[in-house]
């Protein structure tokens, strides 16, 4: 199992930055990890892949000492080492970007990087230090941020940029990241990747995880992918294809939908034949004139700061009809979404639904109106993970019949509920007993997913639907997401990912500054003139 | 190829956990309950450990103290009543803790709770005459615990509305409810029979009292009755499933529809209740009847046996029951082998100390830490 011939002597550029040795990780009847055995160099990314559920977070955490293996061992800079939490770890160089953000949000960017490492002078913090040696960190590596804002007001591709830049204040020499991109836009992930490639060039090592393939071809030196817990593969880029990485991930050949995830990569794809893949022969907005399900007349909402986020915005969205909402995020898409489902004050206009005014409604009446909501922080609003599986898949819904009676619950109708949204959803699960905690990131996503799917619903408000989601779950979900439109749900579609929102939409109406500032038919716009709206271009200029 | 059947597939788990006998879902509850238990049974022995050394340390036998403790606490029918005396309004304080704090609300107010509580419940008491004892005593039950429910849910609309944090008010709340009720009990209610000068209300009459059957005061099986309902309300009812959920996650409470400022308020009125039921039963079943600074500092033990009780209603019986041991069995330790009672109070704070310290126990003991608690603290997007 463990190779005895790692006993070499600690050199000033180690061999091995970090790696694991036949990790084996139970939680219970779970083998999360099983003998798996990865090593990172100096200078390189690994990048690791697989199915969710697969084991890819929980190897890293061991990595990290957040998770003691049952079996295996930890190296680090070529010494086998035993971490009992991630201080011994971040001691040793290893840095971790975290998704809850380990950063004080009113506290200055400078701050939030040297605290708990503070220069000092005269025994105070020597604040023009410390600004000094984070501006010269943030210049040598590319990371910009502005020293002074608040964490609290830089938007998330920003934080995470001073989670890098605090890593490697500590000296990092190995960074860890579980997802870093699923939250970002685009061209924040292009800038994250261009950082991470100028770290590796003054030696650092990188860990990442994601689920895009694109991103992995054009960034990773090696490749590991891991199937229920094992590895199954090590390869590079250059050994190997997007198709072959999908089929090793699930076992089986799968239909990459090749637009969707080859056009990205260059980032010139034709928006046209995407679209025409995917919208079925009847665009059904078009065919009859089916009801007007959500309306919204001059929706005004603040964000959390009190600034006008969304701006007198109007927007319909019809019975059968996908209709996407493109946008460079922070254009007021996480607001909007919140004030149409109850959870964000609207300070003006209206929102019907199904005829109903349902303006100010609050959360309840909204479900009860019969709308289903996917949020897009999952571990914010989406889950209570110390709740079990069964409690969750009825989050918001528990007080219905069958699951509620006479204000009592009824475990086993909730129980049967369960089972059947984690057979449907493939919910990657020991029981529906396990608290949603214990779940992996996609398959929190899947139980969110199946749970806005199993009640009747006229409207559908899915933001990020597929974030986390592996690819050969997102086929399914988008296919689910079609059918509902296909069976007469309206469909309002918040999603990052302009690939996304161009496969599924029937209309993408494209948000800048608060605004819907355009309405295109995604079977004739092009990727490129959706991008100009998006960046603020008018209508006019980008002449479609 | 069809989609791999992994060791966590559902299908496959399902067919082993239909095959597993209820004898493994046993082993499995008792195994929950063990670990759920062994910081505070970890602590409570820490504690009888420490509390022997500085006994021991003053010259006293340790086995006579301990011996004469638990005879004074259960020894006969009169150191049993005693104890069940003592626990009844402890479990009460505990459930009044525990309740509130399953809505993420820290009830400090259990004291003001249970005093109002006290003070009505002896007020409707003595104040009515001539009631047949099964409107009687309810009434006083009752009105008791409807002040402490008021009481209760001042502190729960103000966080509700204003945002205005339970902890302040409900301390301040304690020193008005001391302050009403010393002035009840010395001015409107005082009992002007004979020369009484001291500050409190008269005997209840006959038709309020709470009966004692042998060694087991009514009061007590009202505390049990109380847990288990608490158990029954969290965990079975659509409304206990809301207050947990706005106590685990508020945000995500908020997303599934549910009131979060309905919840906070409505949970600080049952918490106020149960001090305040607490408090009623003091007056009615072991006073008999209400006097200023006799209940002192009762309604702050709720904290300490919430705490024990990790606030796991069920779990505040036993709790409550070994807290009032001690107080019961007390005066017998002085008696028999002079230590002074002031020990249990010091072996109390060390018990209190370790469960609120979790990490001092598991690392004396060299209890696992699960990796969970940790994960919480970092982590990617990926989870
Ligand atoms: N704390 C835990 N308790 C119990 N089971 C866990 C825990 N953490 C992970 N697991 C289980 O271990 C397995 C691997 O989970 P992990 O989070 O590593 O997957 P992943 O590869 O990161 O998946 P994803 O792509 O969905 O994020 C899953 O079956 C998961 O349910
Ligand atoms: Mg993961």
């Amino acid at each position: 199992m463990v190779a005895a011939a790692e006993t070499v002597a600690a050199q000033a550029e180690p061999e091995v930055l970090l790696a694991g040795h036949g990790i084996t990780k139970r939680f219970g009847p779970v083998v999360a990890n099983d003998d798996v055995s990865v090593e990172l160099r100096p200078g390189r990314i690994l990048a690791l892949l697989g199915e969710n559920g697969a084991g890819k977070s929980t190897l890293v955490n061991v990595l990290f000492g957040l998770h003691r293996p049952d079996a295996g061992q930890v190296v680090i800079a070529d010494e086998h080492v035993e971490l009992s939490s991630p201080h011994d770890a971040i001691a040793r160089g290893v840095g971790m970007v975290h998704q809850h953000f380990q950063l004080v949000p009113p506290m200055s960017v400078v701050r939030n990087i040297v605290l708990g490492a503070e220069p000092r002078k005269l025994g105070m913090i020597d604040v023009a230090q410390a600004r000094r040696r984070v501006m010269d960190l943030a210049d040598r590596f590319g990371l910009h941020v502005d020293p002074d804002a608040a964490v609290e007001d830089l938007p998330v591709g920003a934080q995470q940029r001073v989670e890098i830049l605090k890593a490697l204040y500590r000296d990092a020499r190995v960074l860890i990241a579980d997802e870093p991109t699923a939250v970002l836009t685009p061209q924040e992930t292009d800038h994250l990747l261009d950082v991470l490639r100028g770290l590796t060039d003054q030696g650092v090592g990188i860990v990442f995880i994601t689920h895009k393939l694109r991103e992995v071809m054009a960034a990773a030196d090696d490749i590991v992918v891991l199937r229920e817990g094992r590895v199954v593969g090590t390869t590079t880029p250059a050994q190997t294809s997007e198709a072959a990485l999908a089929e090793l991930m699930v076992g089986r050949a799968v239909d990459l939908h090749g637009d969707r995830f080859e056009s990205g990569a260059t980032g010139v794809g034709s928006a046209v034949s995407t679209a025409a893949a995917y919208s079925d022969e009847k665009p059904a907005a078009e065919a009859g004139e089916l009801p007007v399900v959500l309306d919204i007349a001059g929706l005004c909402a603040d964000d959390d700061r009190g600034q006008r986020a969304v701006d007198e915005l109007s927007l319909a969205v019809r019975a059968g009809e996908i209709v996407g909402v493109a946008g460079v995020e922070g254009n007021g898409q996480r607001e909007l979404v919140e004030a149409i489902t109850g959870l964000r004050h609207a300070t003006a206009g209206t929102v019907s639904i199904s005829d109903r005014d349902a303006s100010g409604a609050r959360p309840r009446q909204v479900t009860v109106i019969g709308v289903g909501h996917i949020p897009e922080d999952r571990a914010k609003h989406g889950l209570i993970g110390s709740y079990s599986v069964a409690d969750n898949s009825v989050l918001n819904r528990y007080f219905k019949r069958p699951f509620a009676a006479g204000g009592m619950l009824r475990r086993d109708r909730i129980d049967s509920h369960a089972r059947d949204v984690v057979a449907t959803f493939d919910v990657r699960t020991p029981d529906v007993e396990s608290p949603a905690d214990s779940l992996s990131g996609g398959n929190k996503q899947k139980l969110i997913v199946g749970r806005e799917f199993s009640d009747e619903i006229d409207l559908l408000i899915a933001a990020q639907p597929t974030r986390g989601i592996d690819i050969g779950a997102i086929e399914f979900i988008w296919r689910r997401i079609r059918e509902r439109r296909d069976e007469g749900t309206a469909v309002l579609l918040v999603s990052a990912e302009l690939d996304e929102v161009l496969a599924l939409s029937d209309r993408v109406a494209v948000m800048y500054e608060g605004r819907i500032v355009a309405t295109v038919d995604p079977r004739t716009a092009t990727r490129e003139e959706i991008g100009l709206l998006m960046a603020g271009a008018a209508p006019a200029e980008v002449g479609s | 190829m069809s989609v791999p059947a992994g060791p966590q597939a559902p299908a496959e788990t399902d067919a082993a956990g239909r095959a597993g006998s209820t004898d493994d879902s046993r082993r499995t509850l008792t195994r929950t309950v063990l670990r759920a238990a062994a910081v505070p049974l970890a602590s409570v022995a820490l504690g009888l450990v420490l509390g022997a050394v500085l006994i021991a340390v003053q010259g006293h036998s340790v086995l006579s103290a301990y011996s004469a403790l638990v005879l004074g606490g259960a020894g006969d029918a009169d150191a049993l009543l005693r104890t069940l005396q003592k626990a009844t309004p402890l479990v009460f304080g505990g459930l009044a803790v525990a309740f509130a704090f399953k809505a993420g609300l820290f009830n400090i107010g259990g004291q003001g709770q249970l005093l109002v509580g006290a003070a009505f419940a002896a007020g409707v008491g003595f104040g009515l005459e001539g009631v047949p004892l099964v409107v009687h005593l309810p009434l006083a039950l009752l009105v008791g615990a409807a002040a402490g429910a008021v009481w209760g849910a001042i502190a729960g609309v103000l966080k509700a509305t204003s945002g205005a944090h339970e902890v302040i008010v409900t301390i301040m709340l304690n020193f008005v409810a001391g302050n009403l009720t010393d002035w009840l009990a010395a001015n409107p209610w005082q009992d002007r029979s004979g020369s009484n000068i001291i500050a409190r209300t008269p005997l209840v009459e006959p038709s309020a009292e709470i009966p004692t059957w042998g060694w087991l005061p009514a009061g007590f099986v009202l505390a049990v009755l109380a847990a288990v309902a608490c158990w029954f309300v969290l965990e079975r009812t659509t409304y206990g499933f809301e207050v947990r959920s706005v106590g685990a996650n508020r945000h995500a409470a908020h997303y599934a529809g549910i009131s979060v400022g309905w919840i906070m308020a409505s949970t600080m009125a049952v918490a106020g209740l149960l001090a305040g039921l607490g408090g009623a039963i003091e007056s009615l079943g072991v006073d008999g009847r209400f006097e200023a600074g006799v209940n002192v500092g009762l309604g702050f033990e709720g904290i300490t046996i919430a705490l024990l009780a990790r606030t796991n209603p069920i779990a505040v019986i036993p709790a409550g029951l070994l807290v009032g041991l001690m107080e019961a069995g007390a005066a017998k330790m002085q008696f028999e082998s002079g230590v002074a009672p002031e020990i249990i109070d010091v072996i109390q704070a060390l018990i209190l100390l370790f469960v609120a310290a979790p990490l001092i126990v598991r690392w004396l003991l060299r209890l696992r830490d699960t990796d969970d608690r940790r994960l919480t603290l970092g982590a990617g997007w990926g989870r």
